[in-house]
């Protein structure tokens, strides 16, 4: 019985979308759909779409998947379009690579964006570079996709953030989806884009449902880049976050509504190209700003937010200095206690929006 | 007889070197010279494989004056950016390739344009082969508007169709080849992709993790290390524990080639591309071969080795003082045919020569394009907040 109890107090999202994934709603309204499932349909669709498009990545064809994102796929499509790798991250990255630079459409995934840096090279090098070395000539419509940043417990080698490293590079395109209507249109718009999109999924997020519209379910349902969505409008303070800390912002924000602070909360969506505009638009009607990331502080997204607000027009209607809430800049621990305060909680975001506003 | 037909393709040949005309030498074409002769190659060394490419290799005029004139045009070629590079024309990298040009234009005796090439960054002459013009290659050299890139790329970045460059990062091409590989698997066009890569490269860990994955899902891939038995300054002995790169793909049928014969290269080529296109997987060439210039234009090249051995290969196994001497020991041309092709290339690069040095370097707003392709105009920061340029696909 209490086995049970906690069963259901910790896995509460994910037992409540393991019971929703049950009841196959037919209904046109909006339906209930966890990041995975959205992942899957997203990739299904394309891979039915388009035939040069294909998955290469350890584990993602007989395994459905590590995270199962994959699941079903080679079973519908078989060995030539769903590839499974042997654990040579630098080699199948560069594979991939090669097969976008001859005409087709690869997804690369990697198990965990831990993995990527051991194919760093090819992503940036060999990837990223090439349409501006060749002034043109050759260019390379790939898509690096897989879980980023901290999980539950994995430890050091496996919880790192890469945003602001592939944000750094030209000629990326990073996105960094937080729910089921993000990651399916996302999705589906860097499998569409022929240059190198590097995909920022969270595992944390894989078993979370979502209400998707009608309109999302879509087989032409595509998120663009370079444009954040106000999930909660809001007068008082803009809080501006990407991926699975969208969450933690919006529960803030719930708590501080009660006390009478309303956050304006913005999804980024992607990393790169940065949508600066909604953001000053939102400081100029706020005049606070506060960002919040699961990433190491020195560096960070938080601080590119930052260095542009300081240096475009929503400088001047800022009435406090902003502030990035931001993972503890060490090495993941293992230890629950020590991992939950390795990273931002919600009580640190309302700290940090308190603070900033003086209250 | 004989001799009215000499003083008659005299005059010819006297009137259209004045009027700076290509003559045919038609006379003598048809009366003199051998249309094709059959000459013995050196047996290659196999791995893996109960038979290798055929010990004799059969030459036609046409192609044997081909073969010289790329190889001519390559060496001309190369010797002119050393040229520009000490005159400070060219900067930054610039790896020659002159005594490899058996290699280059081996290879492409044994594919088809249809195939597809990647390499490293030595890559002028397959640049070349590859179907880009000697103006474009010189002109990226010197970084000018004309350049194959646009001036964007330089020596290490140049890209032409079915040739994936230039890879500066070295090992890096080889997964990239295996992929270009897989596509062609993939699309089932019957293509094949060479992947090239030097003695240096062969050590690192990506190309076995290449060999592999190309095994494993049998990509119709022709690896080829070109040996010039140095990576930068060191020599095979001190950075390989076994020296016998033809065999390292270990589950990959290999074979080791003269490379400084450009007729074993072009048939141990067709032998690799025959097993590739009979869906039997990927093959590994070695090629035996020589650089005389250093590692790059920074290198002199004489600080690991010594005079006397360059001296020594050039004098002995010079690529296209081979092809030159079985063609005339056969007669399949004669030497004032020969010297006229040597006068049309040196023409040729030094045309190209003055275009790189007088066509403009690209304009300041070609800055920032090229970043993505097929994609709406977008703005790039510049290097301070009030900066904003303009980038169009």
């Amino acid at each position: 019985m209490a086995s049970l109890r906690c069963f259901l107090r910790s896995g509460k999202n994910a037992v409540s979308a393991a019971l929703r994934r049950e009841f196959h709603r037919t209904q046109p309204a909006a339906v209930q759909v966890t990041v995975r499932d959205a992942l899957n349909q997203a990739m299904d669709e394309e891979l039915e779409r388009d035939e040069r498009v294909f998955l290469l990545g350890e584990e993602v064809a007989q395994y459905d998947g590590a995270y199962k994102i994959s699941r079903g796929l080679w079973k519908k499509y078989g060995d030539k379009r769903i590839i499974d790798t042997p654990i040579t991250e630098m080699g199948f990255a560069g594979i991939a690579v090669g097969a976008a630079m001859a005409g087709l459409r690869p997804i690369c995934e990697f198990m965990t964006f831990n993995f990527s840096m051991q194919a760093i090279d090819q992503v940036i090098n060999s990837a990223a570079k090439t349409y501006y070395m060749s002034a043109g000539f050759q260019s390379v419509p790939i898509v690096f996709r897989g879980p980023n940043g901290a999980s539950a417990g994995v430890a050091a080698q496996h919880s790192q953030c890469f945003a602001a490293w592939y944000g750094h590079c030209p000629g990326l395109k990073v996105v960094s989806p937080w729910s089921a209507e993000d990651a399916k249109g996302l999705l589906k718009s860097a499998i569409r884009d022929d240059n190198p999109v590097v995909f920022l999924e969270n595992e944390l997020m894989y078993g979370v449902a979502f209400d998707m519209s009608e309109e999302s379910q879509s087989k032409d349902f595509l998120i663009p880049f370079g444009k954040a969505k106000i999930e909660r409008p809001g007068n008082h303070i803009t809080v501006v976050s990407h991926s699975r800390m969208v969450t933690l912002c919006l529960d803030a924000a719930a708590v501080l509504a009660k006390e009478g602070i309303e956050c304006e909360v913005i999804n980024m969506r992607t990393i790169r190209p940065l949508d600066t505009e909604t953001i000053e638009t939102s400081i100029m009607k706020t005049n606070h700003l506060i960002t919040v990331e699961g990433g190491w502080p020195q560096f960070g997204v938080g601080a590119e937010v930052l260095a542009r607000i300081m240096e475009g027009p929503a400088f001047n209607f800022l009435d406090a200095p902003a502030v990035r809430v931001t993972g503890v800049d060490i090495p993941m621990p293992y230890a629950k206690i020590l991992e939950d305060n390795s990273i931002p909680q919600i009580k640190d975001i309302i700290f940090s929006i308190k603070k900033t506003l003086n209250v | 007889m004989r001799k009215m037909l000499t003083i008659i393709s005299n005059v010819l040949r006297g009137s259209a070197s004045r009027n700076g005309a290509r003559v045919v030498v038609s006379a003598r074409t048809y009366a003199d010279f051998t249309p094709q002769a059959t000459f013995d190659i050196k047996k290659c060394d196999l791995h893996k494989l109960e038979e290798g490419p055929p010990l004799q290799s059969t030459l036609t005029r046409e192609e044997g004056l081909q073969y010289y004139r790329t190889m001519q045009t390559i060496r001309r070629m190369e010797l002119k950016a050393d040229q520009l590079y000490k005159q400070k024309i060219i900067r930054g990298f610039c790896h020659l390739y002159d005594g490899q040009e058996a290699c280059a234009v081996g290879i492409e005796g044994g594919i088809n344009l249809s195939d597809h090439l990647i390499t490293a960054y030595r890559a002028h002459g397959y640049t070349l082969t590859r179907g880009g013009t000697v103006r474009e290659i010189m002109a990226e050299l010197t970084g000018r508007r004309g350049g194959i890139a646009k001036g964007k790329g330089g020596s290490m970045h140049m890209y032409t169709k079915h040739f994936y460059g230039g890879n500066g990062i070295v090992g890096a091409q080889v997964p990239l080849g295996a992929g270009v590989a897989l596509a062609c698997k993939y699309q089932g066009n019957n293509e094949l992709c060479v992947c090239l890569y030097g003695d240096g490269a062969a050590n690192q860990g990506q190309i076995f993790e290449t060999y592999n994955m190309a095994s494993l899902w049998k990509l119709p891939c022709i690896f080829i290390c070109e040996n010039n038995k140095y990576g930068m300054g060191t020599s095979v002995e001190r950075a390989s524990a076994s020296t016998d790169y033809y065999k390292r793909g270990d589950f990959i049928p290999g074979l080791r080639v003269d490379g400084m014969d450009v007729l074993c290269v072009r048939e141990a080529t067709k032998f690799a591309a025959d097993h590739c296109r009979s869906g039997k997987g990927p093959i590994l060439m070695e090629l035996q071969t020589y650089r005389y210039h250093g590692h790059s234009m920074s290198d002199p090249g004489v600080s690991y080795r010594t005079r006397e051995e360059i001296q020594e290969v050039r004098s002995k196994s010079d690529p296209i003082s081979l092809l030159k001497d079985r063609m005339l020991s056969n007669n399949m041309a004669s030497v004032e045919e020969l010297k006229e092709i040597d006068v049309e290339v040196r023409k040729e690069i030094e045309d190209g020569a003055q275009f790189s040095t007088t066509d403009p370097e690209p304009p300041l707003d070609d800055l920032c394009n090229h970043i993505f392709y097929n994609n709406p105009p977008l703005e790039v920061r510049g290097t301070n907040p009030w900066t904003k340029l303009k980038s169009v696909s």
